[in-house]
């Protein structure tokens, strides 16, 4: 990125250096001095440097410290939990309808010769139609927004007399838009390969499952390691809407903590500081697994591994979530 | 099912509010998310590092504490967004001009937060300029400002269009979050309000939302996939 960024203007000579300097100067003296009056100054003015606020967060010697740690504690478990929940669940039922449509598309594409004629009209019609309605499912629940399919189960399941622990609304909420995401980048994955790599296991015998389950899903998932783990970036945050539906995680705890102690500036920042720690060491494991498999490919013959485009694209999605 | 026709209106003001909500803090996160990206790419390193920072703070941070900072953490600071109360836009946009302030909370936190995914759009569309465009450019003598000018971001505009496109959906589906925070009458507020204080059934008041989200979503969706096929058989 450096590299691309240096592109836009020359190596520096003395001249030019100490220009760079002299508005690095100026830049960080205005950008300090917005910071004071627009930050600081507001927030001083208010009193929220105070001790009487911090000192629960920060202060171990003060006495409300170890029980809001300990509640902060079971909020991150319970934010944790459902997330691991919700990713392996949407990684599980991700890939079996990443699977669904790619063999379902190829049903469409086979015309059951040496069947009667009108089996053979019946089987098209109904792998055409099946292969229609996957895509309109995959459409609809990717077009959904995740607040809402969590709020639909929380609310939707109680009406069939089916009723869970929060928890599973948050889990069932978040699978069934984080599963749909993952199909799809999965299934650019596939499509992406080579064409040759299907070819070559139809060559040696295997059947279409064979073939992707031993062939394009491996490569698909090392090809989207990056997109998938930013996915669970995704996830990890999209957990705080776990509050609408008063399921116990760090979010909901910390208006609980707000609640009592009226601080809702520094509960707010110490939890923004908790997730941003989490999330952005996700994100460098992100870039790490990228540049490794992007430096893993030793084999001459194979052709430059482009990423498919959708694999920028659902990084780029990656602010689907929330 | 009657409740879709009796209360069509419900649906449809719901509709028209997240709509707008969506617009403005579209037109915002576009203006912020440029001014972050030249601040990304220019050769000033304090500049440099601020934009990095605001990138990664609000790129790693839930929308739900941006909404939480804004709707709880304003207020307590005294302010009530009134410097959104822009003369003239708030005659189409009426709710920016109400007393209650929550739609230009949620409006800020929307417009923070996708600002830092507009920006990430816009850079990854300088880096898709290949990099011998902006090195010819540079031996003409063009400086820093007619380079970006005149030769790369004319070029990174197509790039960016996609990520971008893929950036507002996420924008339209996350302003869901806003019915949660006190904006009353959006489209997913109006889903909590006719199920639990009207005493509609749950089913056809679902579907009339997903329909609503489903109108803004779904074809700017076929836009971009159209898009995307264009500039890979033109590529």
């Amino acid at each position: 990125m450096s590299q691309q960024t240096s592109v836009l203007y020359d190596v520096p000579g003395p001249r030019q250096r100490r220009v760079t300097l002299i508005s690095s100067l100026i830049a960080t003296v205005l950008v300090l001095i917005g910071a004071y009056f627009l930050i600081y100054r507001p927030l001083a003015d208010k009193g929220q440097f105070s001790m009487e606020l911090w000192g629960p967060l920060v202060d171990p010697s003060n006495e409300n410290f170890p029980l809001v740690w300990d509640r902060i504690g079971l909020g991150l478990k319970n934010t944790l939990t459902a997330a691991a929940l919700a990713i392996v669940a949407s990684l599980v039922v991700g890939t079996l309808i990443a699977v669904l449509r790619i063999q379902l598309k190829s049903l469409t594409r086979r015309r059951f010769t040496g069947m009667a004629t009108p089996l053979a009209y019946l089987l098209r019609g109904l792998s055409w139609l099946l292969s229609a309605v996957t895509r309109v499912c995959v459409e609809v629940f990717r077009g959904l927004p995740v607040v809402l399919t969590i709020f639909f189960v929380a609310r939707g399941f109680p009406e069939f007399g089916i009723s869970f622990d929060n928890l599973w609304y948050l889990v069932i909420g978040l699978t069934v838009y984080n599963s749909v995401v993952i199909a799809e980048i999965l299934r650019s994955g596939m499509e992406g390969l080579p064409g040759g790599q299907a070819e070559a296991a139809a060559a040696i015998g295997l059947s279409p499952a064979q073939t992707t389950r031993m062939i394009l899903l491996p490569q698909a998932f090392r090809i989207m390691l990056p997109a998938l783990i930013s996915q669970l970036v995704v996830v990890l945050k999209d957990t705080s809407l776990g509050f609408i539906i008063s399921y116990e995680e760090t979010l909901n705890i910390g208006k609980q903590i707000i609640g009592v102690l009226g601080n809702p500036i520094q509960v707010y920042v110490v939890i923004a500081v908790l997730f941003i720690a989490v999330n952005y060491s996700l994100s460098k494991l992100a870039q790490f697994v990228q540049r490794r498999l992007s430096r893993g490919r030793k084999t001459a013959g194979t052709p430059a591994q482009n990423p498919p485009p959708a694999a920028l694209m659902s990084q780029a999605e990656g602010a689907g979530g929330i | 099912m009657s409740v879709l026709i009796d209360k069509f209106d419900v649906f449809a003001g719901g509709f028209w509010l997240t709509l707008q909500i969506c617009v403005l803090a579209a037109i915002g996160a576009l203006i912020l998310g440029a001014v972050v990206a030249v601040l990304r790419i220019s050769p000033v390193p304090p500049l440099r590092a601020l934009g990095t920072g605001y990138v990664n703070v609000f790129r790693n941070m839930p929308l739900t504490v941006v909404m939480f900072f804004a709707a709880f953490g304003l207020p307590a600071l005294g302010s009530n967004a009134d410097f959104l109360r822009i003369p003239g836009l708030d005659a189409i946009f009426n709710r920016l001009g109400t007393d209650l302030p929550y739609f230009r909370f949620a409006l800020i936190a929307l417009v923070l937060y996708t600002a830092a995914f507009v920006c990430e759009a816009l850079r990854s569309g300088v880096n898709a300029v290949p990099a011998g465009q902006a090195e010819a450019a540079r031996s003409l003598g063009l400086t820093f400002g007619q380079n970006l000018r005149y030769v790369v971001l004319p070029q990174s505009w197509k790039a960016s269009v996609v990520p971008l496109g893929s950036v507002i959906i996420a924008m339209i589906k996350n302003s869901a979050l806003v019915g949660f925070f006190g904006v009353v009458g959006d489209l997913s507020q109006t889903a909590d309000q006719l199920t639990s204080a009207g005493g509609y059934a749950f089913i056809p008041v679902a579907i009339g939302i997903s329909v609503g989200y489903l109108i803004m979503t779904v074809p700017l969706g076929a836009l971009l996939d159209r898009i995307e096929k264009r500039q890979a058989v033109a590529r």
